[in-house]
């Protein structure tokens, strides 16, 4: 499954996602280096490797997210079921509709209750409320294992709850806009052991309906979640492949190195 | 510094003495705040004492002003309703501008003119606002007569608020429209704190679910910095209701029920107006300074309630919650 | 998803986005015309007579004397008690009459000029001196400047490193030394910036200049003596009918202005550059 580096990338008509010769810059400093990755669709994809080796920026570029950032500047290119996501008459708002996120601390809207974080997005688009509406919201929050905990409470803050179940609203939020791929940036970094395992476990449900990719720092999670890891070093992609490979019998010897915690 | 007999007792006595007296010395010039505003409550309250002794209830709720000696009469709530009228106007037309301003340079503004533009918006804080009142006197005044106040005098002025004889700018929307160029400043920079004190987590999570640039700053931004954001605009508030001599050149100099505001094109006065424009014609003494005192202690309860509040809620917001307070 | 309100969405995003810039143009539209007429119509009156001449010879010396004189007895008066302040806030008013009187000092900064302006009619005009005179100005202007000086005063000592205070305590200094010739030196630059600030803010003060120094048609008479200014000539010269007393009046605050401006200006510069080391 590794890219070879030389040969001109060619798109993969198989990949939900895919990046091709990516390139990221903020000011002076080159963050992403040629990146060429493809995503399968329906899989969850772990992307590990150490702080600072560009894996957050790199999904980032994923629903354009690090446009945030001034100074921002890419080349390449990112395609979603064959188009590119970087083309000039593409908007980042509809990207972000179809490609949704999930962070690294938990971020629900404090000025709104459970049931608005949930429909926050579907509001923006007109969406009135009424049944059609408390449906999506009550099926996203079942998706996120979340709707038994919080039925009765759904006008309460969004951060009256706790941490774990901030996070698993959140996933709420974003698969309540029926995306197609989720990214989530090291979503359990915040929380504790109990927590992490919930949404460890909603992570390969969510595979059935969505493509996921997720952000690591955590070797285990990545080999218990994924189908497919990529390690990232220094703004490179060194290796890629099914997670067994990657885990089990990695080509480059830094990612042996990183598996093994020689360096983190 | 060195004692044979009693070392220990001497020095800590000399170390102290300085300490004792430098640090007393700054506690009675920090209690001199206290001081002066003691004897401002004192003055104005002992000034307006014949003025209140004299009318009661009425000078509060009275309409008349008539300093004629043999039937004077002295009545407040025009100046006090003329307050009101003008301040929140001005907060009608400066808080929008505000936020905009505020929005802008946090949210939109090229990096490369964030600096200057916050640096022109603060010097309109500097302006004197004598010059304001002379810019309005003799420029603004009659663009907003040709431009505004005439046609809606004449094609709605059988709308009350639009309503008078053809107006000639020396009225409630003049003085409201500089007042709220004044109070601008303080509202803007405040709202700028605010909303750059909003977590970008909250900018990151609203962008997630694919809001525009615009409703993340509608929706999220501004409703997670109002209880801040309206802590500026009390602050502008507390601004306008003080405000003297800008208004003063350019109300209309109303006086008694004709200063009742009833139409924007129609004269006009606030409390700080009356007092600049009035206080030199009455005699030292006499029952006619003790109502210009009298409606300067009105003035004085009402600006001190609103910065008051003001203060404590933008201190509370900025730093306790970083924008929210739920 | 239907492409009509996705139209609508980006449209207002535009809208908006225009809109704010919008507003930043129309608040610094006043600045620039303001500016600009000040310059425009006062420029012709500056000449060396304009400056220094009574108004009976069609000058504003007077004005701008008194306002300076202003200034000198105002920063006389207000400094050093607005300074001490401010170093016991910062310096020793973590405690419940600290915090209180921060409290009565922001309350300060909110009572309007005006009542000021009573106040020390009622105190000095009437009390004291029984005569509308130059000092009852510099004490109402005073009452306005000791707190502004404070709360400067209190934020740019608050930005001095807490170590700089121990090194200076550990060598034996006592406390009060310390503050004087370790503190406040290393914050000498905030606390003259602010100082700067507050007589910018005052020199332009009129209100509380009307029942206190008065006005006056000649040059500095005494202490007890009415005094003119020049925020007091502009107002008074345009309420005359004749144009060319008028003219005066916007001479007059060219003046002022430069005089606020420069003030505001210089210190913005000599605090950015201190910034950017």
């Amino acid at each position: 499954m590794t890219e070879t580096q030389q040969k001109p990338i060619q798109p993969d008509p198989q990949a939900k996602m895919q990046s091709i010769n990516l390139d990221v810059w903020f000011g002076q400093k080159q963050v992403l280096k040629s990146i060429n990755l493809s995503v399968k669709p329906n899989t969850v994809t772990a992307i590990i490797g150490p702080s600072g080796c560009g894996k957050s920026t790199f999904i980032r570029t994923l629903n354009r997210m690090h446009e945030l950032v001034p100074n921002a500047k890419l080349n390449g290119q990112v395609l979603l079921d064959g188009e590119d996501i970087y083309a000039k008459n593409v908007d980042p708002v509809m990207i972000r509709r179809r490609v949704g996120m999930v962070f690294q601390k938990p971020n629900p809207f404090p000025t709104m209750s459970i049931y608005d974080n949930v429909a926050a997005g579907l509001k923006l688009t007109g969406a009135k409320k009424g049944e059609d509406l408390d449906d999506i919201v009550k099926k996203s929050l079942i998706q996120a294992s979340l709707w038994e905990e919080v039925k009765d409470d759904l006008k309460k803050p969004g951060t009256s709850i706790s941490g774990g179940q901030q996070q698993r609203l959140c996933i709420a939020r974003a698969v309540a806009l029926r995306p197609e791929v989720i990214l989530m940036d090291e979503p359990c970094s915040a929380l504790d052991p109990i927590a992490t395992a919930k949404i460890e476990k909603l992570v390969i449900e969510l595979k059935q309906n969505y493509t996921v990719i997720i952000v690591t720092h955590n070797m285990q999670q990545a080999s218990r979640v994924s189908d497919f890891t990529a390690f990232m070093y220094l703004g490179d992609l060194v290796e890629y492949g099914r997670t067994k490979d990657i885990f089990e019998s990695p080509k480059s010897k830094l990612t042996e190195q990183y598996i093994t915690g020689e360096f983190s | 510094m060195t004692n044979q007999k009693n070392p220990k007792f001497f020095t800590k006595k000399v170390a102290s003495l300085g300490d004792f007296l430098f640090k007393n010395l700054a506690a009675v010039m920090a209690a001199s705040a206290l001081a002066l505003l003691l004897i401002i409550g004192y003055e104005l309250a002992s000034g307006s004492g014949s003025v209140i002794r004299t009318f009661g209830a009425d000078f509060f709720v009275g309409t008349q002003w008539v300093p004629n000696e043999g039937r004077e009469i002295y009545g407040a709530l025009p100046y006090l309703l003329g307050t009101i009228a003008s301040s929140g106007l001005a907060l009608l037309f400066g808080v929008p501008l505000s936020i905009g301003i505020a929005v802008f340079l946090v949210e939109m503004s090229p990096r490369a003119l964030r600096v200057p533009i916050s640096y022109l918006v603060e010097l309109l804080a500097a302006v004197p606002s004598v010059i304001y009142g002379l810019w309005g006197l003799f420029v603004f005044r009659f663009i907003l007569v040709d431009y505004i106040e005439k046609p809606l005098n004449t094609y709605f002025g059988w709308i009350p608020i639009f309503g008078g004889p053809t107006p000639i700018g020396l009225d409630l929307f003049t003085a409201s429209v500089v007042l709220a160029i004044m109070i601008i400043p303080t509202v803007a920079s405040v709202t700028k704190e605010v909303v750059a004190a909003v977590p970008n987590s909250i900018r990151e999570g609203a962008y997630s679910i694919g809001a525009t640039k615009w409703e993340v700053i509608r929706h999220w931004v501004l409703s997670y910095g109002r209880s801040g954001i309206f802590g500026a605009v009390i602050l502008g508030l507390g601004r306008a209701v003080g405000e003297t001599m800008a208004v003063a050149m350019l109300i209309g100099n109303a006086q008694g029920a004709a200063a009742i505001p009833t139409s924007l094109f129609a004269p006009s006065q606030t409390m700080a107006s009356l007092i600049a424009n009035g206080f030199l014609e009455a005699a030292p003494g006499s029952l006619q300074i003790s109502a210009y005192i009298g409606v300067g202690l009105i003035l004085l309860i009402m600006s001190l309630s609103i910065n008051l509040g003001a203060r404590v809620m933008v201190t509370k917001v900025l730093k306790v919650k970083g924008g929210a307070v739920e | 998803m239907n492409l009509n309100s996705y139209g609508l969405r980006k449209f207002k995003n535009r809208f908006f986005f225009v809109a704010c810039a919008v507003c930043v143009v129309l608040a610094v539209a006043p600045l620039v015309s303001i500016l600009w007429e000040v310059i425009v119509r006062g420029a012709p009156q500056l000449s060396l007579n304009f400056l220094t001449a009574t108004n009976a010879k069609d000058g504003i010396g007077p004005a701008i004397q008194g306002t300076l004189i202003l200034i000198g007895l105002t920063s006389l008066i207000g400094v050093p008690i607005g300074i001490l302040s401010g170093v016991y806030l910062a310096e020793y008013g973590n405690n419940h009459f600290g915090s209180t009187m921060r409290i009565i000092n922001d309350a300060l900064t909110g009572v309007p000029s005006i009542v000021i302006g009573i106040t020390a009619y009622g105190v000095i005009v009437i009390g004291l001196i029984g005569s509308y005179s130059a000092i009852a100005g510099a004490i109402a202007l005073s009452f306005m400047i000791i707190p502004i000086i404070a709360r400067t005063t209190e934020e740019s000592l608050k930005l001095v490193p807490n170590n700089i205070r121990e090194a200076s305590l550990a060598l034996g200094a006592h406390k009060w030394k310390t503050t004087l010739r370790i503190v406040l030196p290393s914050a000498k630059s905030a606390v003259i910036t602010g100082v700067l600030l507050g007589v910018a803010r005052v020199a332009g003060e009129t209100a509380p200049l009307i029942m206190t120094i008065l006005g006056n048609r000649y040059f500095f008479q005494g202490l007890n003596e009415p005094m003119a200014a020049l925020p007091l000539e502009i107002w008074r010269d345009s309420l005359q009918a004749q144009q060319s007393i008028i003219a005066q009046g916007w001479g007059a605050a060219l003046v002022l202005i430069l005089l606020v401006l420069s003030i505001n200006i210089i210190v913005r510069v000599v605090s950015r550059g201190r910034l950017r080391k």
